[in-house]
């Protein structure tokens, strides 16, 4: 059941371009996360 | 000769951050990969790291211009907390290793009780506050803020800010550094000052990747697990244990698997669903014992053939 739950948001977030967004932040310095603001 | 534990550790930290030519040119990764979600916190900003921080693309999610349900990011978290609750924490976390290894120091140590079985909740006022609030706040007001990442987050100072301010490459960062690069640094030193005397010092009261996966104790396929037939409720194993548990595979407990070996009745085993992974070797029969070394053998060369397929493939 969980898993499941787990499977749908998964799947219902890929097809929203949740993806994209996560990719997005990912792939450019985290300003915040190393100090600088 | 490192534990098979440590071994594992140290695969982790190596695959999660396999893109080293990154530590050589003072770059982050940017492949597609990176979209997907590493199971233990490591931050996205490591020259090396190959994937996402789940509480950095959770907090992004949360923290962006319209507000939205982070469904991707929690189906993630939700699927491996499922599969290894914390058992990502005692295996497969670079700052959990970290963690272990400044504990090796030799000084005094500070004993679990009830302070600290107290302060084990604060990880999920941490979580709460810094990683959902926060950032949800700020949101409303159109100003992404990533708290738990900004003001607390040792994986982001370390793996992130040393391992790129480091690089002569990025030596013009160095002029961006204000109060915010100090608090952090000063963070990270008094963790990792307080890891070296208390166990898992920031896993235990901090960690809000942990305070999640803690959620999914009861459920999770892999783990230490207890034949509860076979417990005669000694309390060795909760003694031995040098974390806050109250019984073992509970909310607090990491799954590292130091307890085995104390079960007087060989109750406690390390399991996959009905498959035992690693049991007391005192109460294994000599068959089982030979499909677990086979097992173990298969594994650790899959294993090996995935690092090697990483390293060739994130640093072409």
């Amino acid at each position: 059941m969980l898993l499941a739950a787990a499977v749908l948001l998964i799947v219902l977030g890929a097809a929203r371009g949740d993806v994209r967004s996560v990719l997005a932040k990912a792939i450019r310095i985290c300003t915040e996360c190393i100090g600088l603001g | 000769m490192p534990t098979r534990r440590r071994l594992v550790q140290l695969y982790t930290a190596l695959l999660y951050n396999a893109h080293l030519k990154g530590f050589i040119n003072g770059s982050i990764y940017t492949g597609n990969v990176k979209a997907l979600c590493l199971p233990g916190l490591n931050c996205y900003s490591c020259p090396g790291a190959v994937g996402s921080c789940p509480l950095g693309a959770m907090q992004n999610a949360v923290s962006s211009a319209n507000v939205r349900t982070p469904y991707y990011v929690v189906g993630i978290v939700m699927l491996m907390g499922i599969i290894f609750g914390r058992t990502i924490c005692g295996w497969l976390c670079p700052m959990g290793m970290l963690q272990d290894l400044l504990y090796k120091i030799p000084t005094p140590k500070v004993k679990k009780g009830p302070v600290t079985r107290a302060l084990s909740w604060l990880k999920y006022v941490i979580l709460i506050v810094f990683v959902l609030v926060i950032p949800f706040w700020y949101a409303l007001m159109s100003f992404p803020l990533p708290a738990f990442c900004k003001y607390i987050c040792p994986a982001g100072t370390f793996e992130g800010a040393v391992g790129l301010l480091s690089n002569p490459a990025n030596a013009n960062m160095m002029g961006m550094l204000g109060i915010l690069f100090t608090r952090k640094m000063v963070i990270l030193g008094l963790l990792a000052g307080a890891c070296v005397f208390v166990f898992r010092a920031f896993c235990r009261f901090l960690c809000p990747l942990g305070a999640i996966y803690g959620l999914f104790s009861r459920f999770a396929f892999i783990g230490v697990k207890v034949d509860v037939p076979k417990c005669v409720d000694c309390g060795k194993c909760v003694e031995k244990c040098k974390l806050d548990v109250r019984h073992v595979g509970d909310h607090a407990c990491i799954h590292c698997g130091e307890c085995i070996s104390d079960c007087p009745t060989g109750a406690i085993s390390f399991r996959a669903g009905k498959i035992t992974l690693m049991g007391n070797e005192g109460f294994v029969p000599e068959k089982e014992k030979v499909k677990q070394r086979r097992r173990g053998r298969i594994l650790w060369g899959a294993a090996a053939a995935v690092l090697v397929f990483a390293l060739w493939y994130f640093n072409r």
